[in-house]
């Protein structure tokens, strides 16, 4: 399925070499990814690809979130269907 | 497909306006658990919650992690139990007793169903049954009773109504030890809704499915930092802010509908539209009020306000979703709503005003702390008074008043967690005791005969 990750926090470098690294080491495919400034927190949200992922969605929005915890920012996983309902037609 | 900006919109809702689903409520039908005794029948109606909703807490949690957005409540509604009971409403509280049972095994907040509707008269069946709610209530935990004694169809049944105002008494001084919390647990309604989602008068009517799931969504907190972003808009431009954002919420409250029914193999009942307050600071009703202009909630145009926002969250609820239903407005509980709670300190709203708000709200009088010796017929009157409003104008209303047993005006309860506290208010103190003792029916009113 495909899912949004979001990353957010106070900007620092390795920020997308961590999380990337994260989902690879996952089997996770990242589709897309964009980067804004939101006040003056750094986001970060990407698209990815977890049909081939080696964990299952619980587990694997459970460590994202506490791999966030180590380098100080909030990372979180949803199910694109949230954001497709909220926001269009 | 969404932009970034939409991701980020999404997740500032959850994060800082406390957006959530209020609550996934499974409907079961008890009509196949009607055995020959009253043990043989609560030990079937024990196995079939169990059965039936045995998965309803891990699906939610599931949920709301797969989807990044919390699901607040888990429940059960089920057919009302004085029908289940019928042949031996002495021993109704068996029945109630099993359901409170599976609810905390199951780890279900709520399940509600102790109830009886005798909107047209009170068979002796349920005399006994209405009788029995104070101690079910006092003995009970997670258990919820509410009683519909009229319709714009059928009237109102005041000797029902009657019986009511002593039940919330009785109920009251039963659970004094916790500041009269049993009547929390207890509504008294008009023109009651089958398909309600939300405690206390959630129950599953006997024209549903087997087995439904029901969604009651939230949101003021969005609404009202929604409405901070036009702060010069005229009313026109904001309600159409309000229903923008309604159609958001909705769509979220649809999503987790239509997934949690499938997962959970039940029919996907309704997606109720209401927003529902809690006590933290962000999430008021109240506070959406004020934001529109009114100093505080209670003043001369809350009503007019109040109005507005609740035809706006439907105008845009409805078209998010496919199937509405519940009681679908603006909740306005007294006790879980901080905008409320500060204003009510304050002296600044008064029970007259919250009555005149439930004539354009979704519900009625609820959640409100009066003096714990109020007379039994002055809080039938109260019910009369809320059940005419409701039959006349053809919607749902309820009360839910707490008659908090030895406290007095300016005196305070506190129930903690999502039921807030709420400050003692006055009451009129004329007596109702002979138009609320004269009993029978008020006839429906004329605009009731359309066919």
């Amino acid at each position: 399925m495909r899912a949004v990750v979001t990353v957010t926090g106070t900007d620092r470098r390795g920020i997308i070499a961590k999380v990337s690294g994260f989902l690879y080491e996952r089997n996770i495919n990242i589709e897309d990814i964009s980067q804004t400034i939101l006040g003056e927190q750094f986001a970060m949200i990407m698209m990815v690809d977890t049909s081939e992922a080696n964990v299952n969605f619980v587990e694997l929005a459970a460590s994202l979130e506490e791999m966030g915890k180590g380098i100080g920012m909030s990372v979180r996983i949803q199910h694109e269907d949230i954001f497709n309902a909220m926001h269009n037609i | 497909m969404f932009s970034k900006f939409d991701v980020i919109e999404t997740i500032e809702m959850v994060e800082k306006e406390h957006l959530d689903i209020r609550t996934v409520t499974m409907g079961i039908s008890l009509l196949s658990c009607i055995r020959g005794s009253a043990e043989e029948t609560a030990a079937s109606v024990y196995d079939r919650v169990m059965t039936k909703a045995e998965k309803l807490v891990p699906t939610a949690e599931e949920l709301s992690l797969e989807y990044g957005i919390p699901i607040v409540n888990k429940r059960v509604s089920v057919t009302p139990v004085s029908l289940i009971t019928a042949a031996f409403p002495q021993k109704s509280a068996l029945v109630g007793k099993a359901l409170d049972k599976a609810a905390k095994e199951l780890g279900i907040d709520f399940l509600g169903g102790y109830s009886a509707l005798v909107q047209k008269g009170t068979a002796d069946y349920e005399e006994v049954f209405l009788k029995s709610i104070p101690e079910v209530l006092s003995s009970t935990e997670r258990l919820c009773s509410s009683v519909n004694v009229g319709s714009t169809r059928s009237g109102i049944n005041m000797d029902a109504v009657r019986t009511m105002g002593q039940i919330f008494l009785d109920t009251a001084y039963l659970t004094r030890d916790n500041d009269s919390l049993g009547c929390a647990k207890l509504v008294v309604f008009c023109n009651a809704v089958e398909d309600n989602p939300f405690m206390a008068g959630a129950f599953h009517g006997t024209g549903e499915a087997d087995t439904v799931i029901n969604v009651g969504i939230s949101g003021p907190g969005v609404v009202q930092h929604a409405l901070k972003f036009v702060p010069d808009a005229d009313l026109t431009d904001a309600a159409e802010t309000i229903k923008r954002t309604a159609f958001k919420i909705t769509r979220a409250g649809q999503l987790i509908a239509r997934e949690a029914s499938k997962r959970l193999n039940a029919r996907f009942g309704i997606v109720d539209l209401s927003l529902a307050p809690t006590p933290a600071r962000g999430d008021s009703v109240a506070h959406i009020l004020e934001e529109l202009g009114l100093e505080v909630v209670g003043c001369h145009g809350t009503t007019a306000a109040l109005a507005m926002l609740n035809d706006a969250v439907k105008k845009g609820g409805v078209m998010a979703s496919s199937r509405v239903g519940g009681l679908s407005g603006a909740f306005i509980p007294v006790s879980e709503d901080i905008g409320m709670i500060e204003s009510a300190q304050a002296g600044k709203i008064s029970l007259d005003k919250l009555e005149a708000m439930t004539c354009v709200c979704s519900v009625g009088l609820d959640m409100i702390a009066i003096p714990g010796d109020t007379p039994a017929s002055t809080i039938s009157a109260i019910i009369a008074d809320e059940a005419a409003i409701g039959m006349i104008n053809n919607k749902t209303t309820a009360v839910r008043v707490i008659p908090a047993y030895g406290k007095k005006v300016g005196e305070e309860v506190s129930f903690g967690g999502l039921l807030g506290r709420a400050p003692v208010m006055p009451v009129h103190t004329g007596s109702a005791e002979k138009f609320v003792s004269r009993g029978g029916l008020i006839p429906a009113p004329i605009h009731s005969f359309k066919n």
